[in-house]
């Protein structure tokens, strides 16, 4: 995918470059940081990156209009372009999911997968029937005027934001019956990836959104869902940006506690992004079960970008920096100098292994644009390509073992999870 | 129940205002409602998770878990919501399922890891996707009354359709059955006008593949309980259980109270039954490898046979394909696999409660315990310091005694199971009870999703808990209302 590699490789050098001059700068103010001012910049740096996922997811809006006016192979690749670049900012906000009630409560609805393809459109034989527990699996929206949800009969002549939000999303209480979010919008641009291990992404064709010379029935309702799906993004994102902005329930949450606690809840996002998310479920187990379908963005074959954002975010996270699309930069007391003050040891092993980590993310993103893809290099008996996936799986380890130690260093309960200390607290009890 | 709780209740007075020490510990019943108890916002103690309310609420890893420890939870949770597939297929480590099954995946049943529901209509219409049957016979031969009494045999499998109906098989092979419900409407007039209706189901078996069953078929229909808190009950020390056991009614308070003990694989021998609705199982990790056997037919290494639930009498089933690979210990699931379904299962969290100290939850948990609902759903432990960190030394509400009581003709499946009689059940666990319609969008409740309501579960209780029932029929429509407010807040 030649259109993803300047993207990737530009904006991490242009942030490990920035990060270099904003140390110094910050260096000075060390004393002056109190851990309010680390929460700040944590929850400042969240509304930039949810900021930027709807520009970006806007982008992709505008695009996927062109594609259905005109879908020609062009106006495709235009749209896909847009669906990587959209995922660029929103990746980078993951290290909030897991330390903020109301970003984990919010985010199944944009980035839940793996997903059942046969719930939206048309799939290969090869997908099967045998999944007759689920009605929904081959339910076909785009190709139904009513389906079964629950027992009862829907009508979806008309496919709305709505309804894709309320009756389809997780329809029937399966959480692999995923309507919407970026991954659904994914297989509606690339389509299946059929080729397993080996090499190849999805590979719809334009005329699925050609009303005039359309491939594979309802291109129509093909472009409805599609339109539907980039609108709910949308909207999605500018529900959770208004968690960001001042007086929204994310900086509400992180202030409702101690100081100490909204620290806690950023160093909790950090770790448990990186170990048991992305290192376990995400990598881990792909590697393990050499199953291609294991595979982050599996139909655009971007998951080793998917990956590196992830990365990324904890990295900014803790330096209290983050780039933004426009290339401008947020950032302000970060919880790098908050270690700092107390062991600089500490904090010079922290950076460290976050940039291990992004060393070894790259060599993994550098694979997949020259040699080969993700879900190649998972593949059972793929020697060297495993041990590339091995390393990043490593460096998150070794990352996270330090991410632990920053508890003990800041003074913070070791697992003072959301608010769990106050089990010993009775007085909080009344 | 034996008077011995009162002397813990004398003893738990003593310690808990001191505190300095746990260990484990059947909590006493309290008998103060004018405020909330200290630790009841934490059901689940430092494991209770503090999230928002919705349908993910039983889907979260316990609070306590260290960053290091939370790659199994998720690595469990990916396997639990895996969807395995027929061999053969080219990724070896996701074959094996079947070729007679219930479900494809752990999740399909255990939506949203909460409780299962009864389909909403008979098959084809609908499936009966998170509810089981389970099918056994009367001992026929000198060698089954024997293997029943050692205590080896829990039951004596249907000779050809084995333990349990499955109604799904893979391409090749044939289904054995779909289960089929009638429901019949019972009129129940409750004291101050109130009226409830209590649904009889009648069970058979259709569109059979294999033949007529057995003229003496015993069935027992099971719908898939919540997945939250089970190494909680796990951590329960064993012999807190059975202080709480008075299987001959020594107190004469109606109340029996029976340990099962069940045949546990691993030891070879018999241990205290805790999980399933009649206890059948002694802990997670044979509770789990046996649903990987029987409901998704995946061999693992407890239960190795490639063939899940299949008799002799299946030829087909048996000749069919499988997943075993030596790369997986020659199973369809490695050991390593299964470890982390196990510590997945272990881990999933309690959601901290609301509003324990409001004014009408306190009155309904004071009906609550006075109606001597209490004496089954013993509300408190502190757990086993023998547990895995998560578990050890919490102190939970778990509401259960994990003890089988018979609870009447109404809701007997007449299918012993081990020590279970064809009356006695396991007393369920009531936490997170409240946020069912959160989580799983419906209110169906008991083992087999026959009560619409709590009120409906209510007055099904017969048995030892008929005095309890009578007290609730005798309520006025508000004290019900509050004892089911209290019993939402759960």
């Amino acid at each position: 995918m030649p259109y993803s590699l300047p993207a990737t490789v530009g904006t991490a050098l242009l942030a490990i470059s920035l990060a270099g001059c904003n140390n110094a700068s910050l260096h000075s103010e060390e004393k002056t940081i109190s851990k309010a001012d680390v929460v700040n910049t944590y929850a400042n740096i969240a509304l930039a990156t949810f900021e930027d996922s709807l520009t970006q997811a806007e982008a992709l809006h505008k695009a996927i209009k062109v594609l259905i006016a005109s879908p020609t192979e062009t106006n495709l690749n235009t749209a896909k372009v847009a669906w990587l670049a959209a995922r660029v900012p929103y990746q980078q906000s993951e290290a909030y999911r897991f330390g903020n009630p109301v970003v984990d409560a919010w985010e199944g609805k944009v980035n839940a997968w793996p997903l059942d393809e046969g719930l939206i459109d048309y799939v290969d034989v090869s997908y099967g029937t045998s999944s007759d527990e689920n009605d929904l699996y081959l339910a076909n929206v785009i190709n139904s005027q009513q389906i079964t949800v629950n027992g009862s009969m829907i009508d979806v002549t008309n496919i709305t934001p709505q309804l894709i939000a309320n009756t389809l999303h997780e329809a029937d209480e399966v959480e692999s019956n995923v309507a919407s979010g970026y991954h659904a919008i994914e297989f509606l641009l690339w389509g299946q990836d059929l080729n397993g291990t080996n090499p190849g992404a999805g590979n719809r064709s334009a005329s699925d959104y050609d009303t005039n010379n359309c491939t594979n029935a309802n291109c129509d309702r093909r472009g409805d869902y599609l339109l539907a799906a980039s609108s709910l993004l949308q909207s999605d994102l500018e529900d959770i940006i208004k968690a960001w902005q001042p007086g929204g329930e994310g900086r509400t949450d992180l202030a409702s506690g101690t100081d100490a606690q909204g620290i806690s809840a950023i160093i909790i996002g950090m770790g448990s992004l990186s170990y048991g998310e992305l290192a376990g479920e995400r990598i881990k187990l792909g590697l393990m079960l050499n199953d291609p379908e294991e595979e982050h963005d599996c139909f655009s074959d971007n998951t080793h970008n998917s990956h590196f954002y992830d990365a990324k975010s904890i990295q900014n996270v803790y330096l209290g920096q983050y780039t933004r699309i426009d290339g401008s930069l947020v950032s302000g007391a970060s919880l790098s100098s908050l270690v700092a003050m107390t062991s600089t040891q500490l904090d010079k092993r922290m950076k460290s292994a976050l940039d291990h980590t992004m060393g070894q993310m790259q060599a993994m993103v550098d694979r997949a644009e020259t040699t080969e893809s993700y879900d190649q290099m998972i593949g059972s008996g793929n020697r060297v390509g495993n041990q590339v996936v091995q390393n990043v799986v490593d460096a998150l380890t070794a990352q996270t073992l330090v991410i632990e130690e920053l508890m003990p260093v800041l003074a913070l309960e070791k697992l003072a999870f959301e608010g769990s200390d106050s089990l010993d607290n009775p007085s909080l009890v009344q | 129940m034996k008077k011995l709780v009162f002397l813990a209740t004398l003893m738990g007075f003593l310690f808990s205002s001191v505190c300095l020490k746990t260990w484990a510990l059947v909590h006493p019943v309290t008998l103060d409602f004018s405020q909330a108890e200290a630790t009841e916002f934490w059901p689940g103690g430092k494991a209770t998770v503090n999230k928002k309310r919705n349908s993910n609420s039983f889907s979260h890893a316990s609070a306590n878990l260290e960053f290091s420890r939370q790659m199994g939870f998720s690595l469990g949770n990916a396997l639990f919501k895996k969807v395995w597939i027929a061999s053969p297929a080219s990724t070896l480590a996701s074959d094996g399922l079947g070729p007679l099954f219930n479900a494809p995946s752990c999740q399909r049943c255990h939506l949203k890891d909460g409780r299962g529901h009864p389909p909403t209509a008979n098959f084809p219409q609908d499936n009966a996707i998170s509810m089981i049957m389970r099918l056994s016979i009367p001992p026929q031969t000198k060698n089954q009354h024997e293997a029943l009494a050692s205590g080896r045999l829990g039951v004596i499998k249907e000779p050809i359709y084995g333990g349990q109906l499955q109604d799904l098989a893979v391409t090749g092979s044939l289904s054995e059955g779909k289960i089929h419900i009638t429901y019949k409407e019972q009129l129940i007039e409750l004291k101050g006008g109130e009226k409830v209706s209590l649904r009889h189901p009648t069970y058979t078996i259709r569109h059979t593949n294999y033949g007529s069953l057995h003229p003496q078929t015993m069935m027992s229909v099971r719908v898939a309980p919540p997945m939250i808190g089970l190494g909680l009950l796990e951590a329960i020390s064993a012999s807190d259980t059975l202080s709480l056991a008075d299987p001959d009614d020594a107190n004469n308070d109606g109340i029996s109270g029976k340990a099962n003990q069940v045949w546990d694989v691993i030891k070879q021998d018999t241990s205290l039954g805790r999980f399933g609705w009649k206890a059948g199982q002694p802990n997670l990790p044979q509770q789990n490898a046996d649903a990987f056997s029987g409901d998704l037919g995946i061999a693992n290494p407890l239960f190795k046979n490639l063939w899940g639930d299949c008799s002799q009498a299946q030829v087909t089933c048996i000749k069919a394909p499988h997943g075993g690979s030596p790369q997986h210990d020659n199973v369809e699931i490695s050991k390593e696999s299964m470890e982390l379904v196990n510590f997945y299962s272990r881990n999933l969290a309690l959601q901290k409660r609301h509003q324990v100290n409001s004014p009408n939850v306190l009155a309904g948990k004071k009906l609550f315990y006075q109606s001597g609902c209490v004496d089954c759903h013993q509300p408190s432990y502190t757990t086993s310091k023998k547990s895995a960190i998560e578990q050890s030394e919490q102190r939970i509400w778990p509401y259960t005694d994990l003890l089988l009581h018979d609870m009447g003709r109404g809701l007997a499946d007449r299918r012993p199971e081990f020590m279970a009689t064809g009356f006695e059940w396991r007393t369920a666990p009531l936490w997170g009870i409240g946020l069912t319609q959160t989580v799983n969008k419906h209110s169906f409740f008991l083992h087999d999703g026959r009560a619409r309501s709590l009120l409906e579960a209510i007055i099904w209780h017969g048995g030892e808990a008929h005095k309890s029932q009578q007290k609730v029929v005798n309520m006025t429509p508000q004290e019900r209302r509050l004892l089911i407010h209290f019993l939402k807040s759960l």
